[in-house]
């Protein structure tokens, strides 16, 4: 121990390319998003201090931010708890200690090693075309043609099955945590006669509760941000069902040269995914379980 | 025992038997449904044209190469190989570096004692949940006063100075569970800490820095709002990006050369995927990386 404590500053020589990137590139934007949010600014012009006119022109005279808000939301509030229930239920199945278990789980896995491609958008767009191969599938049940894509009520939906269909991270990681529920529980719970919803949830969800919180706070931050597939699946259209807030952001600053109003967008954005992440950090001490009684 | 026990344990039997065989039925069913999409835009990719969507079935009826030989050539002056190529020389060193910094960093973190470590790495774990979103304009300003804008230096210099605190983080967790005894002996022959990482720590991490790589590769290849911003010239456009331009330019008629530039993008992830999966899946579970 001795060594390393002696050596007191060649740890902080080691980390000083993070420290650096950390200055240069999270901080310093982090800061001046924050001051441009007060400005009126293209990249061409010197800033013009506005004080609060992007914010009150936000919220008064934008006419895509409300939809952008919304469609956001929606997709926010769809994408995350259809995506974790159903990594949970693939990932209690995979953990029944069945055989070739490891073919399933690559099977399941191989759609999120895409991410948010423009590959795999396009690939969303051919199936949900309204002569693509979804409705004919469809078809077979004698479900009639859904206009997946062009129906304003509909295409939100379909950009967010997109999302659930790569929900293979969050299943390995709920398979690791059901891993590590010991065997005991269980076996004390069948001697007692617990039904198997019981078992679920007095055992499982409980004890697998802090892995759920780690997936609804990491894919909470990510669905907020959501910008290739609505982009490139349905370019925000149709009548901006699918226009969430990260196409409002980049069309404001990389096609408007609006920075200082993107910026105040972007700060909005924030806070907002600061207020849902906070909410889910302050009702977690209600459905989280530690097994050590917490932090 | 009776008639009436090993009748009652023979239809436990049973019932168990049924269940595993609706089980598995559902996890094939489940398995097929969800890689379906994948093997429908390959076997698309070689169907001619009007066939398509004409059915629901994988196989073409006739193999078709034309589709790769048109949609390779696109429409401009560029090919699909000039994507291809850029996409490398952007990717490959931002993997080296993210390497090379990360497992930097996180030997520091891991190993040493200096002052400010604890409130240090509590930012660097706040970083994690940083939303990009908010730095992404400031970023942009300022790598357009450096000169980078319309160059792959907007990845490489963050990826030089360890930006990505997954992967921080990820070698942190690693280095942990290593024994230190190997280090220390070394040090007693006069190893320097430096001597040490590069000889002993690095070949023990080799599992984590394939981990990393995997993930910076398949995060970089098909990131695309970044290029988006960065990039203008279509001579430098990546994979993504030409991707994106081959369904804005050509009309709807040429569907399957668009499949086949969607099947040649999504390539090298599939390949990395079948050739590194234990790693894919390892990487995953231990840090909670997003994937």
């Amino acid at each position: 121990m001795k060594y390393y404590r002696s050596k007191n500053y060649i740890g902080l020589l080691y980390i000083s390319p993070w420290i650096a990137g950390f200055l240069l590139f999270k901080l310093y934007p982090f800061v001046m998003s924050f001051i441009y949010s007060f400005t009126e600014f293209s990249i061409l012009d010197k800033s013009v201090f506005t004080g609060l006119d992007n914010y009150i022109y936000m919220f008064t005279k934008d006419k895509l931010f409300f939809p952008a808000l919304k469609a956001t939301l929606a997709y926010v509030l769809m994408t995350v708890p259809m995506k974790i229930s159903f990594a949970l239920f693939v990932a209690m199945l995979l953990n029944m200690k069945l055989r070739s278990i490891n073919i399933f789980r690559t099977a399941y896995y191989l759609p999120s090693i895409f991410g948010g491609s423009v590959a795999v958008s396009v690939l969303w767009r051919f199936l949900f075309m309204k002569e693509g191969i979804v409705n004919k599938f469809l078809g077979f049940f004698g479900i009639k043609s859904i206009d997946w894509l062009g129906n304003p009520d509909v295409a939100l939906f379909t950009v967010s099955l997109l999302a659930v269909w790569q929900f293979g991270s969050s299943m390995v990681i709920f398979l690791a945590g059901l891993k590590q529920i010991p065997n005991e529980l269980y076996e004390a719970a069948i001697v007692d006669g617990a039904s198997r919803m019981r078992k679920f949830f007095s055992i499982t969800l409980p004890m697998i509760s802090p892995v759920m919180f780690f997936n609804l706070v990491m894919q909470t931050i990510n669905a907020f941000q959501e910008f290739t597939g609505p982009y490139v699946i349905t370019g925000g259209g149709p009548m901006n069902a699918t226009y969430v807030y990260s196409i409002l952001v980049y069309d404001n600053a990389f096609r408007y040269f609006r920075m200082g109003y993107s910026s105040a967008l972007s700060w909005v954005l924030f806070l907002l995914i600061m207020v849902f992440t906070a909410l889910l950090f302050k009702s977690s001490s209600y459905w989280t379980y530690y097994e050590d009684g917490g932090k | 025992m009776n008639a009436a026990t090993l009748h009652r344990k023979n239809v436990k039997m049973m019932r168990h038997g049924i269940a595993k065989v609706l089980l598995y039925t559902f996890l094939i069913a489940f398995g097929i449904f969800m890689v379906y999409p994948l093997l429908w835009v390959i076997g698309a990719s070689f169907k001619p044209n009007d066939e398509i969507f004409k059915s629901i079935n994988i196989f073409p009826s006739k193999v078709v190469l034309d589709s790769y030989v048109k949609g390779w050539q696109g429409t401009g002056q560029y090919t699909f190989g000039t994507f291809l190529i850029n996409s490398f020389k952007l990717v490959i060193p931002v993997i080296i570096f993210t390497i090379v910094s990360s497992t930097m960093v996180a030997y520091g973190f891991a190993r040493f004692n200096f002052p400010l470590k604890k409130p240090l790495f509590g930012i660097m774990i706040a970083t994690l949940m940083l939303p990009d979103s908010v730095t992404l304009i400031p970023r942009y300003i300022l790598f357009n006063r450096f000169g980078w804008v319309d160059s792959y230096l907007p990845f490489i210099v963050p990826a030089l100075f360890a930006s990505h605190s997954f992967f921080i983080f990820m070698m942190v967790q690693f280095l942990r569970g290593l024994p230190r005894e190997l280090e220390e002996s070394a040090t007693i022959d006069g190893c320097n800490s430096l001597q040490t990482l590069i000889k002993i720590v690095v070949p023990l991490c080799k599992p984590a820095i394939i981990s990393m790589s995997i993930f910076q590769f398949i995060w970089t290849w098909n990131d695309f709002l970044n290029p988006l911003i960065y990039i203008n010239s279509v001579d430098k456009y990546t994979v993504a990006l030409g991707l994106r331009m081959s369904i804005d330019g050509t009309s709807v008629i040429h569907w399957n050369q668009i499949m086949a530039m969607t099947v040649i993008a999504m390539l090298p992830s599939i390949i990395i995927f079948f050739l590194a999966q234990k790693y894919f899946v390892e990487g995953v579970a231990t840090t909670g990386l997003k994937g």
